[in-house]
């Protein structure tokens, strides 16, 4: 398995954990008031589940598996699946701080976190399956 | 990769980029507030993603690895079959959502995409046996 799949893999295995430990604090809610920052955070935790672990997983496992790009460059650019990565949890990071934060804060720093977390992610998807396309062949 | 299955990839791909396209657009109005009727995506960044994304790469990688009768990969036509009627419904459902086009039209693509899953379901089934059978 390459070094980028690893650090795909087990980034995805930290946002499952991250995002069961979330649902578990935003089930509270069913039996205590939460503060308003963390009630706001139910968006935050479907994208943990499905931008960081279901995602991130099958980005990782694409990488090392799908048919070879060529000879010469078996996974295609290799330089850009690790920006992906980056891009990717960068952006999801942004999120995480930005989403409560905007729910309880007026400044416009929050907003700006958001539009910076919204192209840093769709940069990723966009990075990854012009990385991918032309993986998927026929034999 | 038998061209089912990169069909099946490719579209999941390309429904990748929509839905994260979807998705940038309202977050990003979420934090800076340029244009709320961004909000009607949202049904269509969900579906797109989840039946769009990951139900059809998982259609995709399922028909090109579960195993084989000798090199045959059964009777296609159903997954075939599977293959429009999966993209015909996600269409009607995402479509329908955004630009109200009336319950019935997402009621059928529905449909359209529980019948897409029975029809993947006849070639995949028997194709998910033990080695050597």
């Amino acid at each position: 398995m390459p070094t980028l799949t690893r650090l795909y893999v087990k980034t995805s295995l930290l946002y499952l954990a991250s995002a069961l430990v979330l649902a578990l604090v935003l089930a509270l809610a069913q039996a205590t008031t939460l503060p308003v920052w963390l009630a706001a955070a139910g968006p935050t935790y479907i994208h943990l589940f499905l931008v960081g672990w279901v995602t991130q997983l099958i980005m990782g496992i694409v990488f090392w598996m799908f048919p070879k790009w060529s000879k010469e460059r078996p996974r295609g650019n290799e330089q850009l699946a690790a920006v992906v990565y980056g891009l990717l949890n960068a952006g999801l990071l942004l999120r995480v701080v930005g989403e409560p934060a905007r729910a309880v804060s007026p400044a416009a720093l929050w907003g700006w976190v958001l539009a910076l977390s919204a192209l840093l992610q769709w940069l990723a998807g966009v990075g990854f399956v012009a990385n991918t396309w032309g993986r998927v062949k026929e034999r | 990769m038998p061209r089912l299955s990169v069909w099946f990839i490719r579209l999941a791909l390309a429904y990748l980029a929509t839905g994260f396209t979807f998705g940038a657009l309202m977050l990003a109005n979420k934090g800076l507030s340029f244009a709320p009727m961004l909000w009607r995506l949202r049904p269509a960044h969900i579906e797109v993603l989840l039946v769009g994304w990951m139900v059809q790469l998982a259609m995709g990688v399922a028909f090109w690895i579960l195993p084989r009768f000798q090199a045959s990969r059964g009777d296609v036509r159903p997954a075939w079959l599977a293959l429009v009627l999966i993209n015909l419904g996600i269409g009607l459902v995402a479509l329908s959502l955004v630009v109200d086009l009336g319950g019935w039209n997402v009621v059928a693509g529905r449909v359209a995409e529980l019948a897409a899953v029975a029809a993947f379901a006849l070639n995949a089934w028997p194709r998910i046996k033990p080695i050597g059978q």
